[in-house]
């Protein structure tokens, strides 16, 4: 009937509206509902495995445990890890491999994690600070490990 | 109390003792003229803001919060970043046309002012045919709008124009056919005579269905008039950029953004007075003592608050449904609306002759 089919497409249209409204209207009078996160005054809590940036722990005898094997350099998709090492003679009388500098390039990083997983002596972790942004992008390029810092004991 | 009406005819008795009978009506135009371009900045500003808050709130964002307390100075801000920038005109342009089109569209809409009752007798002009003249004259944007679209010499100018004169064409049947029906209950094209109907309630609840009927299909027609969404297919932002006022720039553009938002306050003014009673207070015929209560609220605060609830619910509409498309929009017109006001019409009319209405 087509008279039927008629008045019935107006009920589905109005009906399908009213419930449209319904859903804005409870938005509209329900305000805690509001996602928005008024982000300078208010932080968000960010959880621990958030991945930031690369940084690499120091303890208080300004020493490190990255052994300069350059795994991390190798498992770095895109290259944005590059060390310098250099030959320092120990005690004993020999050579051993150390990081010279541990060059980051914050703004080729993807943030992927492989670096972290790549390094055997978990030199590196990943930072939860997610504010990077600088006035000069040479800023971006960092130097990871501080200067004068030595490789801790007993890792090799 | 201190009311508009007293105001007014303070202000007659004062200027006409002072100035004469020629002057004082000169400087009463003035004075009109001055008032009537204040409320459009201001409802401008207001309504833009109202708007900003309401959309937030609905898709669960806060808005403007920013510049002031609760951001009410985010209007003020905007308008002044309009008012200094460039305002261009294209090179391919009509430039006459281009330049006039935005003023055409703003006189279109400060002319339907004339005769909206703001308050108890605060009316500019209470012409005899006001709600034809208001009919007339709210049909003439489609002119400009037209004149923007062909002079700015760009596809999307001229699409989004066409669109918007197809629809503000066919809508305006719709449009006029329920105001026909209030007519025909009134039985006056008088804007005074219309409210003074509604003394002892409001059409909307006097008119049973067929009137409830009628108030739908304006606030549909209204809607679409205005070139808003879900009918914003005139400027629809992602198919046509920005439609016929793609090429506008600076304060040309700011008219049209304050056209569109002063025809909403007019056509939901309007929608106010047939079907709300305008100025009128809740009145419930008999109730005499509750109707005397409902008088203490001032004239002019229920004529606002009704036509800020009308416009409430354009918003509401605006921030909830999605854009129809052109053959979507005129099958809407041609094969629901209008069919259906027509035999509401005729109900109407079987029900004003037998009296069935309250």
């Amino acid at each position: 009937m087509f008279i039927k089919e008629y008045f019935k497409t107006i009920y589905l249209t109005v009906s399908s509206l009213l419930k449209g409204m319904k859903t804005t209207g409870y938005y509209f009078t329900h305000q805690k509902e509001i996602i928005t996160e008024q982000y300078p005054e208010v932080r968000p809590v960010l959880a621990e495995r958030f991945k930031g940036e690369v940084i690499m722990p120091h303890n208080e005898a300004n020493e490190h445990s990255c052994t300069g094997c350059q795994a991390c350099e190798i498992a770095c998709p895109n290259g944005t890890i590059k060390i310098v090492t250099k030959n320092e003679i120990n005690a004993e009388g020999k050579k051993k491999k150390a990081i010279d500098t541990f060059v980051y390039h914050l703004e080729l990083c993807t943030m992927c994690n492989l670096c972290v997983v790549a390094c055997p002596s978990d030199a590196i972790i990943m930072a939860n600070n997610y504010e990077h942004s600088v006035f000069d992008r040479r800023e971006f390029t960092k130097v990871l490990n501080n200067p004068g810092s030595k490789i801790m004991e007993g890792i090799e | 109390m201190i009311s508009l009406e007293g105001l007014t005819t303070l202000l007659q008795t004062w200027l006409q003792n002072t100035l004469g009978e020629p002057w004082a009506f000169a400087a009463e135009s003035v004075i009109v003229g001055i008032a009537a371009i204040t409320l459009f900045a201001f409802l401008g500003l207001a309504l833009v803001y109202m708007e900003r808050k309401v959309a937030a709130l609905m898709q669960i964002r806060l808005g403007p919060n920013r510049v002031g307390p609760k951001g009410i100075f985010q209007t003020s801000a905007d308008t002044l970043k309009l008012v200094m920038k460039e305002g261009l005109t294209p090179d391919g342009a009509d430039k006459f046309l281009f330049n006039l089109a935005p003023f055409m569209v703003m006189i279109a809409a400060m002319l339907v002012l004339a005769p909206i009752a703001f308050a108890r007798n605060f009316q500019i002009w209470d012409l005899s045919i006001g709600v034809l003249y208001v009919a007339a004259v709210s049909s003439v944007a489609v002119i400009g709008i037209l004149m923007a679209g062909w002079s700015s010499n760009n596809k999307y100018s001229l699409l989004g124009a066409m669109r918007s004169a197809a629809q503000i064409v066919s809508y305006e049947l719709s449009a006029g056919l329920s105001i026909l029906a209030i007519v025909i209950l009134t039985g006056s094209l008088r804007i005074s005579d219309i409210i003074n109907s509604q003394a002892d309630g409001w059409w909307i609840i006097k008119g049973h269905l067929p009137v409830l009927i009628a108030f739908i299909v304006f606030l549909i027609a209204v809607t679409a008039e205005t070139n808003r969404a879900p009918f914003d297919l005139a400027e629809a932002e992602s198919e046509l950029t920005a439609g016929f006022h793609t090429e506008y720039s600076g304060m040309k553009f700011a008219l049209f953004f304050l056209a569109e938002y002063i025809n909403i306050f007019i056509g939901c003014a309007i929608n106010a007075t047939l079907f709300f009673g305008g100025w009128m207070p809740f009145h419930i015929g008999g109730w005499d003592s509750f109707n005397h209560v409902m008088d203490f609220i001032p004239s002019s605060i229920w004529f606002f608050g009704k036509t800020m609830f009308l416009i409430f619910l354009i918003m509401w509409f605006r921030w909830t449904f999605p854009r129809l498309r052109v053959d979507q929009l005129l099958n809407l017109e041609w094969k629901y609306l209008l069919p259906i006001s027509m035999v509401n019409l005729l109900l109407v009319t079987f029900m004003a002759i037998m009296g069935w209405h309250l």
